[in-house]
């Protein structure tokens, strides 16, 4: 039993570990004082010396005209070189908090068949990149960085340093509308930081390889996975997962019986 | 015209066109409603900033929202309660939906927790975007001086201010950080009794920080001094009224020369003597 938990959930135990240490660091940061990671996830200091900011936070309030200062724009390019060489996409379901709000929707509805019965809406996934060219023209017309206003993502990180005010509706709202809606209605279609955090790690190192020998075609991993279009090659061809929107979670590694799937480095020297 | 009952043939340009048509509306359509939302969020002129913060237009476009302000200001060693050893509630709040400003930037409401203008200004230097510009409290010598923080104003209503009553309370002039430098306590004689005198706050504008001390001790009911944004407790003379009597004063007029606004109507186009004059019989 627990070979089988650690073999079938390792990669989502260690995001949560990752999310849920992350909120407490952060929590601890404003409550007790703690020095590791103080701010919010808008942009945080480590060890208050180490700056980091969400680069697309930052490109809305240069939209809006903010003359900024050199913390702030050198913390967002330490994030965008992290994701860009190492990460990928590995922000959205490694660190950002409403991963695990979306999760929970997308769980329930596996487990109460609703895949199977709702009604089919179809919505864009290139969604993301139009609200990013929307949210950066608001900006620029308003003068304030737009997505930053309604943004569940830092609600949420907020509502757990600072106290949850009437912005949690947003949340319980994303929660009923990627359970009864739109699957992976929030994080895979509408969310412009995804979208920005895709683009970011289009070219990353770390990623996904299917080994299409081993492979069953159970299509397990296609059940689970948030991003179901990156999953095109299972079963027909052994390649890494090339598309961008890959969030690196892991879960079709984790769910893999047949070991057809397994994080790995992408070289672009050989070739 | 097409005959009825032949299935319409719809071609690919005519599709390419409705989808670009199509998206660009719902674009829109979403855009509207998301700078409608903006420009609601930006128009919260009540909200007491933190010191140093930009003017409230440009301190919404470079505010990242990230609290390590808040976060200083509670987290300072001068906040430790000394009889239960634990942090007290910090002055700077993160507004959340419901509150006045702006969701996620941090402001403060001095009734509930003033501002204690500490030495060192914990709140300034962490700012990663320049949203609190640690210049503005910076002095000549360049060090951090918490006089020159600029938060608001004090106003007091004379109505509910007991002082201007005639009973004796100095609770505002005493609390305030710089005592007897931005409230002062100006002397009246009451007329009334013939043998007692008033002691009434006046606030000094230019010294008064806006921390919000003097509110938070006020005795009345509600508050009868509190802070107001400069913007909306200050008036503006404009440069046409001069003290003729002050040289300070004309200079400030001098400097306007530049900048001067000449308004052109049919009536300027002559002299004021000649116009005043018109039609006056001097014989």
């Amino acid at each position: 039993m627990r070979g089988w938990i650690l073999s079938n959930y390792k990669y989502l135990i260690l995001r949560r570990i990752s999310q849920i240490t992350l909120l407490v660091l952060y929590f601890g940061g404003n409550a007790y004082g703690w020095k590791m990671l103080t701010g919010t996830i808008s942009s945080s200091s480590v060890l208050g010396a180490l700056p980091l900011s969400d680069p697309f936070a930052v490109l809305q309030m240069l939209a809006a005209g903010a003359a900024l200062s050199f913390d702030v724009l050198l913390g967002a390019i330490i994030i965008a070189l992290f994701y860009g060489i190492i990460g990928g996409r590995a922000f959205c379901s490694w660190v950002c908090p409403v991963n695990m709000v979306t999760d929970a929707a997308n769980w329930l509805r596996r487990k109460l068949y609703i895949d199977k019965i709702e009604r089919k809406i179809w919505v864009t996934r290139n969604l993301r990149y139009y609200m990013i060219v929307i949210a950066l023209i608001v900006s620029l017309l308003t003068g304030m960085a737009a997505f930053e206003i309604i943004s569940p993502i830092t609600i949420l990180n907020r509502g757990v340093i600072f106290g949850f005010g009437a912005g949690a509706g947003l949340l319980v709202a994303i929660f009923f509308f990627d359970l009864f809606v739109l699957k992976n209605g929030w994080c895979g279609h509408v969310c412009p930081l995804g979208g920005v955090h895709s683009i970011i790690g289009k070219y990353n190192l770390l990623r996904v390889k299917h080994n299409s020998d081993n492979c069953t075609l159970c299509m397990k991993c296609k059940d689970v996975c948030p991003e179901v279009q990156v999953l095109n090659m299972i079963g027909k061809r052994s390649e890494f997962v090339v598309k961008q929107e890959c969030t690196n979670c892991g879960r079709c590694v984790d769910v893999c019986d047949d070991d057809a799937l397994g994080f790995n480095i992408r070289n672009y020297i050989k070739k | 015209m097409k005959k009825e009952g032949k299935k319409i043939q719809i071609s690919e340009r005519r599709r390419f066109f409705t989808n670009i048509a199509q998206g660009t509306g719902l674009g829109i359509m979403g855009g509207l409603l998301w700078a409608g939302y903006a420009e609601k969020a930006k128009s919260s002129p009540l909200t007491l900033r933190p010191p140093a913060a930009l003017k409230e237009n440009d301190f919404l476009r470079t505010c990242i929202k990230c609290g390590l302000c808040a976060e200083a200001c509670i987290n300072r060693p001068s906040n430790i309660d000394k009889e239960s050893g634990k942090p007290r509630p910090g002055t700077l709040k993160m507004a959340k939906a419901q509150d006045a400003a702006a969701i996620g930037t941090p402001f403060f409401v001095p009734a509930d927790v003033p501002c204690y203008m500490c030495d060192d200004i914990p709140c300034v230097p962490v700012c990663p975007t320049g949203a609190l510009d640690e210049e503005m409290v910076t002095n000549e010598a360049g060090e951090l001086d918490f006089k020159m923080m600029d938060m608001g104003i004090a106003v007091v209503d004379p109505n509910s201010c007991i002082a201007f009553w005639g009973i004796q309370c100095d609770a505002c002039y005493r609390a305030c950080p710089l005592l007897d430098e931005a409230i002062k306590l100006k002397y009246g004689r009451n007329e009334r009794t013939g043998k007692h005198a008033f002691l009434m706050p006046v606030v000094e504008m230019t010294i008064c920080t806006g921390c919000g001390l003097c509110e938070k001790a006020c005795v009345t009911e509600k508050p009868a001094i509190f802070i107001q944004p400069r913007e909306i407790a200050l008036g503006k003379p404009g440069d046409h009224y001069v003290k003729g009597w002050d040289q300070k004063d004309q200079q400030r007029v001098a400097k306007r020369m530049d900048t001067d606004v000449t308004t052109h109507n049919k009536r300027s186009e002559k002299e004021a003597s000649d116009y005043l004059n018109e039609g006056v019989d001097f014989e």
